[in-house]
């Protein structure tokens, strides 16, 4: 049974008006469970849109989009993912431990186990002696790292992140993905991912979804098979072939 | 220590300005006709005690109530407009256009409405003054909220009310506050030149209008003070009030302020 099972779905803001614009023209997309997709394109490709499908923030204007075998809105209401996006969206008001908890708080979990799952989450990703602060005093970096964790905290079978490194400086980047896959390999989850860096692309997914532009279509799928990643692989040629493969996609593209 | 330090240039610049003021005056112009020296002015508050603390607690009176009032009344306006389309599109025209009145003008009107004695004409006068910059100002808070904080709650399927709890009202708050800071200087000078038009005849205003018009100016200027006091002691429990509101908030600013 597919995580993800998308048929025929476009999307259209504004219609009729004068900023009608086609952000996603016939969209045909199917994920299994346990694959790490990543979604690349140029700017304007409807990366981003077609993630707010999947999450039903959005609705299709025409076409299907099911979440574990039912309409994405009703997924979205039984709580099957979690999201992460560019800016952390961390709460100012609440600590560290109790933005990780807010999922839980909706979804009533009680106290005593809401306080033992965020210390479980602060560990995963490393951020224990931080669980008191306020996300004011956290650097970007930890922040994305605690928007994570809230993202994960409620084992969701699905995550959805739009971007969530985009704005970290290069080392953290290659950190956070690393975390990432660890926490991928550990939970089982299935992930969306949207970036518009190819070697991030390539590094973290079993498949690369490459999306071309005004509308947004998907111009080709590239599985990428390279095993568990270390440091060595970002140095492997194979990882540079794919790199390279990804590349002459979006460039066809481009065009 | 450290919370002394804050307060000590203030302090040192009020003894100075008023050591200057009383210098002056006791070197130039003994008998302070027009501007009496302060300490002229403390003779005149002991003096005049029980008439000036009774006008302050009427005045006082005036102002915490319209307050009190215009801050509920702003912020119900601003949780409506956020909420439904109708009340913004009906709501937000009609205080912008009624801001627009100089409010302090209908004074003599509102006496009219009210009855000339009455302290009632004088809290819609704050009231009306107060409301406009926390409606605003809170509407904007309830607004301007991350765009990823409310689809995270989406995601989640939170409650269009639970949103509000949990994004929208938070993120208001610093918002709240300023203009609340502005409302309490506003509210006093709204109550004190109200009296000058009707009211209660032993509130700040007449007091002043009468000591003025007697020529005890420094009595005018003991009425004064008191209005100055109570803004001050509004404005400081509206800082501790803050404080206690969201303490998270100074942790922003003072990050801010290091970067």
């Amino acid at each position: 049974m597919n995580v993800i099972d998308i048929q025929g779905a476009t999307k259209v803001f504004n219609p009729g008006r004068g900023n009608q614009v086609e952000a996603l023209a016939e969209i045909d997309l199917a994920v299994e469970p346990g694959e790490f997709i990543t979604l690349i394109g140029p700017s304007g490709c409807g990366k981003s849109t077609l993630l707010r499908l999947i999450g039903s923030l959005i609705s299709p204007s025409t076409g299907s989009v099911q979440v574990n075998a039912k309409p994405a809105e009703q997924a979205r209401l039984d709580r099957d993912y979690g999201m992460a996006f560019q800016t952390a969206g961390l709460f100012d008001w609440r600590t560290v431990t109790k933005n990780i908890e807010l999922p839980l708080e909706l979804m009533g979990w009680s106290k005593g186990d809401r306080r033992r799952r965020a210390a479980e989450m602060l560990e995963l990703v490393k951020l224990s002696e931080f669980a008191k602060h306020h996300p004011s005093e956290l650097s970007g970096g930890m922040q994305q790292r605690v928007a994570i964790a809230r993202a994960l905290a409620f084992s969701p079978p699905l995550l959805l992140m739009d971007e969530p490194f985009g704005a970290l400086d290069e080392m953290t980047r290659e950190h956070m993905q690393d975390e990432l896959l660890r926490i991928w390999k550990e939970t089982g989850t299935t992930v969306v991912f949207v970036t518009h860096s190819i070697p991030e692309a390539v590094y973290l997914s079993t498949r690369v979804v490459v999306m071309s532009p005004r509308p947004g279509k998907i111009a080709s799928n590239i599985s990428v098979a390279l095993g568990d990643r270390s440091a060595s692989t970002r140095d492997d040629p194979a990882f540079f072939t794919k790199v390279t493969e990804v590349r002459t996609a979006l460039r066809k593209v481009e065009e | 220590m450290s919370a002394l330090k804050g307060f000590s240039a203030p302090i040192v610049a009020g003894v100075v300005l008023f050591g200057l003021w009383q210098g002056v005056l006791s070197l130039f112009n003994p008998d302070g006709f027009v501007l009496p020296a302060p300490s002229e002015i403390v003779g005149a508050l002991i003096d005049n005690w029980d008439e000036v603390f009774k006008g302050a607690r009427i005045t006082g009176f005036v102002v915490v109530s319209g307050l009190i009032a215009g801050i509920i009344l702003g912020i119900v306006a601003a949780l409506l407009v956020t909420r439904f389309r109708t009340a913004n599109e009906t709501i937000t025209p009609l205080a912008v256009a009624v801001n627009a009145i100089p409010i302090i003008a209908l004074a003599p009107i509102f006496n009219n409405w009210f009855g000339l004695t009455s302290p009632r004409s004088n809290q819609a006068i704050v009231v009306a003054l107060v409301f406009f910059p926390i409606f605003i100002n809170t509407t904007r808070g309830l607004t301007q909220v991350d765009r990823s904080q409310v689809e995270l709650m989406e995601s989640y399927a939170a409650s269009r009310s639970r949103i509000t709890r949990e994004v929208r009202i938070p993120n208001a708050m610093p918002f709240f506050f300023t203009a609340l800071k502005l409302a309490t200087s506003l509210a006093v000078i709204a109550a004190i030149v109200a009296e000058y038009f009707g009211g209660r005849q032993d509130a700040l205003g007449p007091l002043i209008t009468q000591s003025a018009g007697l020529t005890r100016y420094d009595e005018a200027w003991a009425a004064v003070l008191a209005g100055t006091l109570i803004g001050a002691v509004l404005y400081f429990a509206v800082l501790v009030l803050e404080r206690v509101a969201m303490p998270w908030y100074s942790l922003i600013r003072s990050h801010n302020d290091e970067t």
